[in-house]
């Protein structure tokens, strides 16, 4: 992770800048209007920015979306937006739950809570749509889809607590 | 006189700005100075008849109001209190360091005790519309040494929220008892609202927050007036009324007002300049011309210490330092509103301020302009000195 600065603008807005791994500062503005601006500092005088840029709205959301930051997310968002009523979780299976080292179908998730698991992420990396001879581990991440009142009884299952 | 010749002759002095603005567009510089210049030019070669003149005078009180509104909308109660607690010491310095200039030389030039606290107020403020139109314009927003100099402009218009009540319950004047109960009544009226507005604030933003623009539009203004014609009457500035109206506003409803009060703000901000202008007689410039160049000298030289300063207390090197002093010299606005105050106790104080705003608004911006060059200059010379 690289170590964000926020500090405030008064009257401009807020700036979170970081000093970057190949020896330049590079940080966004967040103007109160909404307009992001974009900057990099000078080599030869890091207090000092060389070059900036000034986005819309749309333009950051674009940028983001270039820079790879934001694809899953907003994937998910709208799939939830599309149908009123799902909801969607990320459940983490911690120490101590009766499921680590089982397959998944053990969970019997879908018949007990009506929810299923679409994907599960360990070590950083996304598992979608494991299969239910898929083995758990304690660490992982369990992303579960179904009604609000389905996805949290999945999470005391996955718990232990049911 | 007939409504022909009267939109003739505000027409043209409106036409005249336009021209000035655009000029000041080009060369890259904000036009504060050169309406003051226009001011004065319109006054040297035109004379306005009493319409236009009342005109124009009413208009310049209304810009005063806007500009101090418009002011106080900038900033949430959260930011100013953040502010206070943060750079207390850069503030205190740059109180010390900016006002005293001022007051001694209005006691050396035997002005009035009251003006020369007048003087200290019109070297103490740093303009905050030049110093962020110099920020965004030169694409400085992103440099490390910019917050310090935000929050120095945000302290001392925070100072001035004090400064103007106590100032204007002084200039009402009478018998010393007299002038102790217009203070206190002036500094509990200001407490009271400031509390109000910090405490209460979000309730007002709720009521005034209707959907159409016109409607915000009619009630903001409506409101400011309001507020400032009744801290008029109460003997608090009318500034400073529609400043704490500013203050109270906050969230969406502050957003909004800021781009709906834009235009006008401009338009009569831009007259308040003018009137200023007008109002001075060019045969008083040269007995003031050497205490202005002289003061604008040695405060620039004070402000550029307390930029200096605060910038290297946040770890910016020289070059950042030499920026953010240089950002802070232009004084505009501000200096000319305290300046117009005390134009019947001490008539000197226009002129005297007129060209002490012109220089170090010049100066500032083309010092900070510069900085590529200049800095390393400077920092030379520091090292020698520092060497032997």
């Amino acid at each position: 992770m690289v170590k964000l600065e926020e500090t405030p603008l008064p009257g401009v807005g807020v700036r979170h800048d970081f000093d970057g791994r190949f020896g330049k500062r590079v940080g966004v503005i967040t103007h109160r209007d909404g307009r992001r601006e974009i900057f990099v500092s000078r080599r030869d005088d890091p207090d000092a920015t060389a070059q900036s840029i000034v986005l819309s709205d749309e333009e950051a959301e674009a940028m983001a979306d270039l820079l790879g930051g934001s694809t899953i997310t907003r994937h998910m968002n709208t799939l939830t937006q599309d149908i009123e009523g799902l909801a969607m979780d990320w459940v983490p299976v911690a120490e101590g739950t009766p499921f680590a080292g089982h397959p998944l179908g053990d969970t019997k998730m879908r018949t007990r809570t009506g929810t299923s698991i679409v994907a599960i992420m360990r070590d950083g990396h996304a598992i979608p749509a494991p299969g239910p001879e898929f083995g758990l581990e304690a660490g992982d991440t369990v992303v579960v889809v179904g009604t609000p009142g389905g996805v949290v009884r999945a999470a005391r299952l996955l718990s232990g607590e049911d | 006189m007939s409504l022909g010749q009267l939109f003739l002759e505000i027409g043209g002095v409106i036409l005249a700005l336009a021209f000035v603005g655009r000029a000041a567009g080009r060369l890259g510089i904000t036009p504060i100075p050169l309406y003051l210049l226009a001011g004065i030019a319109l006054g040297a070669v035109m004379r306005l008849g009493d319409a236009p003149g009342e005109f124009i005078h009413v208009g310049a009180e209304i810009g005063a109001v806007l500009l101090l509104f418009t002011l106080g909308l900038e900033y949430t109660s959260q930011e100013l209190r953040d502010n206070l607690r943060a750079n207390r010491q850069v503030g205190l310095l740059d109180l010390a360091l900016n006002f005293t200039p001022g007051a001694l030389a209005g006691l050396l030039l035997d002005l009035p005790p009251l003006a020369a606290v007048l003087l200290g107020g019109v070297t103490y403020l740093t303009s905050s519309g030049i110093a962020s139109k110099v920020l965004s314009d030169l694409g400085r927003l992103g440099n490390r040494e910019t917050p310090v100099v935000l929050a120095v402009c945000v302290l001392e218009d925070v100072a001035m929220a004090v400064y103007l009540p106590v100032v204007a319950a002084l200039l009402i004047g009478g018998t010393l008892a007299a002038v102790g109960v217009n203070l206190l009544v002036a500094l509990a009226a200001f407490g009271l609202a400031f509390f109000l507005a910090l405490r209460y604030g979000h309730v007002l933003s709720r009521l005034v927050n209707v959907r159409s623009d016109e409607a915000l539009l009619l009630s903001v203004l409506g409101l400011v007036l309001v507020v400032a014609g009744v801290a008029d009457h109460l003997k608090v500035s009318a500034a400073i009324g529609a400043f704490l109206v500013g203050i109270a506003l906050s969230g969406e409803v502050a957003d909004r007002a800021r781009e709906l009060i834009r235009p006008l703000r401009d338009l009569f901000a831009a007259v308040f300049f003018v009137f200023f202008g007008l109002q001075l007689d060019l045969g008083s410039v040269p007995g003031v011309l050497l205490p202005a160049v002289g003061l604008a000298v040695v405060t620039a030289l004070t402000k550029f210490a307390t930029g200096w300063w605060g910038a290297a207390r946040t770890g910016v090197q020289t070059r950042g330092r030499y920026r953010a002093g240089t950002t802070l010299i232009p004084r505009g606005e501000f200096s000319i509103l305290i300046a117009g105050l005390g134009l019947d106790l001490e008539p000197t104080l226009g002129p005297l301020a007129a060209v002490y705003v012109l220089l170090t608004a010049i100066l500032g911006p083309l010092l900070a302009r510069f900085d590529g060059q200049l800095a390393p200059l400077l920092d030379r010379r520091l090292r020698e000195a520092r060497a032997g």
